[in-house]
């Protein structure tokens, strides 16, 4: 049983703004039936430009349907300036925190909103870099040629593991092996034995091409300050540096990628 | 509020029989039964008895039960064992749909050099024999499928897979968890060399389990130690759970017939009345599973979102959905069972007891319309759902 607090269970049982607004000045929709959790946002603003009006579509878990009904609570009143500025963290906190397993889905509720918000000014939201090819996760071409390459992914049941692509309705199972199959006679075996300036290398190498642009996605940002043996210190800048759940990030995410790409032993340290 | 437990597939509730045989072991009678005195003597034939009632719960032979401490251990002793039995074998044939006990142990293996059949299975959760057979190899060391699944409760057909196992000498194990003390097996009448049961499925406490090995089984022990169990696991016997599970095998016997009909009857009001919810639907087999399990997906809606909801009212059941477990994936039965993911992350999985009444089932099928409804309200899918 997930450890909700009494704001999240609140907002689940007793949900405020459920439905579209009528003529809505912006609408967000990110998620879908295959992912497991979806949500739609809509919201109106009043003659002095602030939000006058937010309601939310959501299907998802119970802390999915708590962070939009609780977002398009915190949204009345703001200018759409104030309104970009919401960060998931913000949503988390309204809420007096959610399970680290359940972070994604305040990620949901703001990428709803940048989308609402870009919708109002008439722009496309952000554009998708390659062709989709998973239709049910929006997963591009691009990103499975990356993961298929550094991994030597074999499989399309490997790709699925690695960035969901495959894992929904299947139809894509064709392109994802025809990717797979440009590989095969190309397999690169990852160094075992490294010296000490080959592994720095490869550090810095995986920060700048696999983990700062993730990072960055959620505007924040990792420096490397210095590699002593198998000890990595590193400073996180921008949202990291102020986000809660920043030693997650580093050690959930970072020292595994590190782990994953360079060698097992390794050990994050932020300094 | 009263609790309405439709989980009995995740654990049941212990007996007031079993709680009260096994009170005196916490108090009067804590004798060790491998003590020399009669005070340890005493509790050593009680433990006769409880192996006695085990046994003849699945017409086995008294020595060919091996007490454990849980389902786990039970399927990880006879893994082990079989693979130290013929080291120079090193494939192993299970299924796409066992237990994490099962599954995360194979995976294990395979990562430590062993190879793996995973038989996949049809829409229902049926197994594909003909993949399963064509498997089996000189290198086939043991060939382990569940008896039953736990989550559409599925009856696989392990008595004639046993049988054609054995004849390539091959060794067969099931973890039969959940068929054991719901639906009749007799050992006496079968092939299956090992079999694993947990205490806590069939009204017993947590804490205790059981492997039956056929006799003429080779085998090792997993737990060294001390000579318990003729040697065959070391460590002090957990006595009060073990007697209670005596006890419980004993009920399971006396209320199988209760099980079989009772329940199943309860399970199919629950089942037909809660198939009246619009874009509902079973996953599973229903020609051909336990008696007190059904597996329903409601489309549009998420699993964690209506246990949530039902715990409000006191409902208590499990779901395949991808939120309830932490991983991004819905339940790897579902998946293997080709459910799309649309229906998987609504699956909601009862699962009944005998001591559930028709009155509890009647209070969860008037519940469940509106608390579906409530949810798919809130969808952004279900106004636009395909008609």
């Amino acid at each position: 049983m997930w450890e909700y607090t009494g704001k999240v269970k609140d907002h689940f049982l007793n949900p405020r703004n459920v439905g579209v607004v009528e003529d809505a000045d912006g609408i967000g929709e990110v998620g879908s039936l295959a992912c497991g959790d979806a949500l739609k946002l809509s919201f109106k603003l009043g003659p002095d430009k602030t939000i006058e009006e937010a309601k939310f579509q959501t299907f998802g878990c119970a802390s999915a349907i708590a962070s939009s009904s609780v977002l398009t609570e915190m949204l009345k009143g703001m200018s759409l300036e104030e309104a970009a500025k919401v960060s998931n963290e913000d949503i988390a906190q309204a809420l007096g925190g959610l399970p680290k397993e359940k972070m994604h889905c305040s990620v949901m509720g703001r990428d709803a909103l940048e989308k609402a918000i870009s919708h109002y000014h008439g722009q496309e939201a952000k554009k998708v870099d390659g062709e989709i090819v998973c239709e049910c996760f929006g997963v591009t071409d691009k990103e499975i040629h990356r993961v298929v390459k550094e991994h030597n992914l074999s499989s399309i049941e490997d790709v699925t593991n690695y960035v969901k692509a495959g894992g929904g309705c299947e139809k894509c199972h064709g392109k994802i092996q025809e990717i797979l199959d440009s590989y095969k006679g190309d397999v690169k075996p990852k160094p075992t034995f490294m010296t000490n300036i080959k592994k720095i290398q490869l550090i810095q190498e995986t920060l700048e091409r696999e983990i700062r642009p993730t990072l960055k996605q959620d505007g924040g940002d990792i420096e490397l300050v210095d590699v002593d043996g198998d000890k990595v210190f590193v400073r996180l800048q921008g949202r990291c540096s102020t986000c809660q759940v920043s030693q997650v990030t580093l050690k959930d995410y970072v020292e595994a990628k590190l782990r994953e790409l360079v060698t097992p032993t390794l050990v994050v340290e932020e300094v | 509020m009263e609790t309405i437990y439709l989980d009995n597939n995740a654990t049941t509730r212990v007996a007031p029989e079993v709680v009260e045989a096994m009170m005196p072991y916490f108090s009067d009678l804590y004798g060790n039964p491998s003590s020399m005195h009669s005070f340890g003597g005493q509790v050593a034939e009680n433990i006769r008895q409880a192996r006695a009632s085990v046994a003849a719960l699945v017409g086995a032979d008294p020595s060919e039960i091996l007490f454990t401490s849980c389902g786990t251990e039970s399927d990880s002793t006879a893994i082990k064992a079989a693979l130290a039995a013929s080291p120079e074998k090193k494939h192993i044939v299970t299924t796409k749909v066992e237990h994490p006990a099962i599954k995360s142990l194979v995976e294990k293996l395979v990562a430590q050099g062993y190879r793996a059949t995973f038989v996949p299975v049809d829409r229902q959760g049926n197994l594909d024999l003909d993949t399963l057979y064509k498997s089996l190899d000189d290198e086939t060391a043991i060939v382990s499928v569940m008896w039953a699944n736990n989550e559409t409760g599925t009856i696989f057909p392990v008595e004639e897979i046993a049988a054609q196992v054995k004849k390539r000498g091959i060794v067969f194990h099931t973890d039969a968890v959940q068929a054991v003390g719901k639906i009749p097996i007799d050992m006496a009448a079968s092939t299956v060399d090992m079999l694993s049961i947990s205490g806590h499925k069939l009204h017993a406490p947590k804490g205790v389990g059981v492997l039956y090995i056929r006799k003429g089984t080779k085998f090792s022990p997993f737990l060294i130690g001390g000579h318990q169990e003729k040697g065959r696991r070391g460590g002090t016997e957990n006595v009060a759970s073990i007697i209670g599970l005596g006890k419980a095998a004993e009920l399971a016997g006396k209320n199988m017939a209760k099980e079989v009909l009772q329940v199943a009857a309860l399970r199919d009001r629950l089942e037909k009345g809660l198939l009246q919810i619009p874009n509902s639907m079973v996953n599973g087999n229903p020609e051909n599973r336990l008696p007190n399990t059904t597996n329903i997906s409601f489309e549009y809606v998420e699993g964690e979102a209506i246990l949530l909801m039902m715990n409000e009212l006191g409902i208590c059941a499990s779901s395949g959905s991808a939120c309830t477990s932490g991983s991004l994936e819905p339940s790897h039965v579902l998946r293997a069972m080709g459910v799309p993911f649309t229906a998987a992350h609504g699956s909601i999985r009862f699962s009944l007891s005998i001591y559930n009444t028709q009155a509890e089932i009647d209070f969860v099928v008037e519940k469940m319309p509106p608390l579906i409804a409530r949810l798919r309200d809130m969808s952004p899918f279900w106004a636009d759902r395909p008609r």
